[in-house]
């Protein structure tokens, strides 16, 4: 076929044999069907509607939290710090595994009870296998003066939030 | 040039070793390698290695036993994919049927997918079993088959019914429980029968997980293994029935013995 088509320098390119052409109609056809499928399969399997927890929740009144605390809310994986500078929220959720810690007064530190990992009360990472500090996430107080976190979205540490 | 390398790869493939360890047939056009190729192949081992040429005419079959397949798998993958959006339990099964109608992107088009099919497969099932029929095709040597048909039938059935109840709506409770009161009249066992079904005495949470796992995992189990031991029976019992290829055999040793001396035997 090269040959043929070296012979004849100024015509069109080689006529395609009709064998070939419906070769490459099916196989395309497959191909077109195949990322139709993958396509169908994909947009069904995700979600358009979830029914999980909101990421915004109130954590009370702003009032009920005294200066130099840390509060943690299991059932909302998050704990209220009001510390001199300011109110902020953490959350209660190790960066190493994802394990629910615990504020330990005695040491005035944050534990992970499975791996060890130990932070401070502004989130920083002192011990223990956790690669990141705590995140902190965007607080704000309500029209009531109810403390409202939105434990979607991360924001830099130390933006206390001046009550 | 594209076609040869193609099939120079191909080459190359099926003379490997990974190749020939999965596929023992061994290669080759000769009439003993192909029918190799089908006998011992697990998935197609079931049918017969030879078939002629009329048994695939159109009009030797209609295709409708075929067509009833097609319709069951397409209800095994569309059933499989309405499993992930669907909870059998009260009354979040409604919930999620309506999500699967507004909300679930293709959920519409595949729900009604399965219901369309569903409803092909019992037409298609009947056709099939009519077309068996009037043409004879039940007559021994094949009169198991059309036992193990009757038995598929009534597995489709049920498939159907037990669907029935799964959208959760006020058609389907009242289908059920009209429908479930027929088994207490049964004698005797008849109330006992009504209550294992539903278990319980009305149709409520434990009906819906019943219905759920008769329709999604004990019925369509037992519609495949009937579904193969059907298809056998087509290789065992000599392959497709074409019209007038064959004498009409009264009885199962009429056609033994007709295969045995190889004669015609006329009824008068």
């Amino acid at each position: 076929m090269e040959q043929d088509r070296k012979q004849k320098p100024g015509e069109l390119q080689q006529e395609i044999s009709r064998r070939a052409f419906f070769t490459k109609l099916g196989i395309g056809s497959l191909g077109l069907a195949t990322a139709g499928t993958l396509s169908f399969a994909y947009q069904y399997m995700s979600p358009n509607v979830l029914y999980e927890p909101s990421p915004i929740v109130n954590a009370g009144n702003v009032e009920e939290y005294t200066t130099d605390s840390v509060t943690l809310h299991p059932a909302l994986a998050i704990y209220i710090v009001r510390l001199q500078e300011g109110i902020f929220s953490l959350s209660a959720i190790c960066t190493h595994l994802g394990c629910m810690t615990a504020w330990k007064p005695e040491l005035n530190l944050i534990a992970c009870p499975c791996h060890g990992s130990r932070f401070t009360d502004e989130g920083v990472k002192v011990a223990g296998p956790a690669p990141r500090p705590l995140p902190w996430f965007r607080t704000w107080l309500s029209d009531d003066r109810d403390v409202m976190v939105d434990r979607s979205t991360v924001i830099p540490p130390l933006e206390f939030l001046r009550v | 040039m594209q076609l040869q390398k193609q099939a120079s790869r191909l080459d190359k493939l099926m003379a490997s070793r990974l190749w020939k360890s999965i596929f023992r047939s061994g290669r080759g056009a000769s009439t003993l390698h192909r029918s190799m190729a089908i006998q011992q192949n697990v998935f197609l081992h079931i049918l017969p290695t030879k078939v002629r040429r009329r048994m695939l005419n159109f009009d030797a079959t209609w295709y409708l036993g075929t067509l009833t397949l097609g319709t069951f798998l397409l209800l095994v993958i569309t059933g499989i994919l309405l499993m992930f959006y669907y909870h059998p339990s009260v009354p979040q099964a409604y919930a999620d049927m309506k999500d699967l109608r507004y909300v679930v992107s293709s959920g519409l088009f595949l729900r009604n997918l399965h219901r369309w099919s569903a409803h092909a497969m019992v037409l298609l099932a009947f056709a099939h079993m009519f077309r068996v029929f009037y043409r004879g095709a039940y007559r021994p040597p094949r009169e198991f088959n059309w036992v193990v048909g009757v038995i598929l039938l009534l597995v489709t059935l049920l498939l159907s019914y037990t669907g029935y109840l799964l959208p959760w709506d006020q058609l389907a409770f009242w289908a059920i429980t009209v429908g479930s009161n027929i088994s207490s009249a049964v004698p005797v066992v008849g109330h006992k029968i009504h209550f294992l079904l539903l278990g319980g005495n009305l149709v409520n949470a434990n009906a819906l997980l019943r219905f759920y796992v008769l329709h999604t995992v004990i019925l369509p189990l037992a519609a495949v293994l009937f579904i193969a031991v059907h298809f056998w029976r087509i290789r065992k019992d000599g392959g497709l029935y074409v019209q007038q290829s064959e004498p009409a055999r009264e009885t199962a040793e009429e056609a033994r013995a007709d295969e045995n001396t190889q004669q015609v035997v006329v009824k008068q």
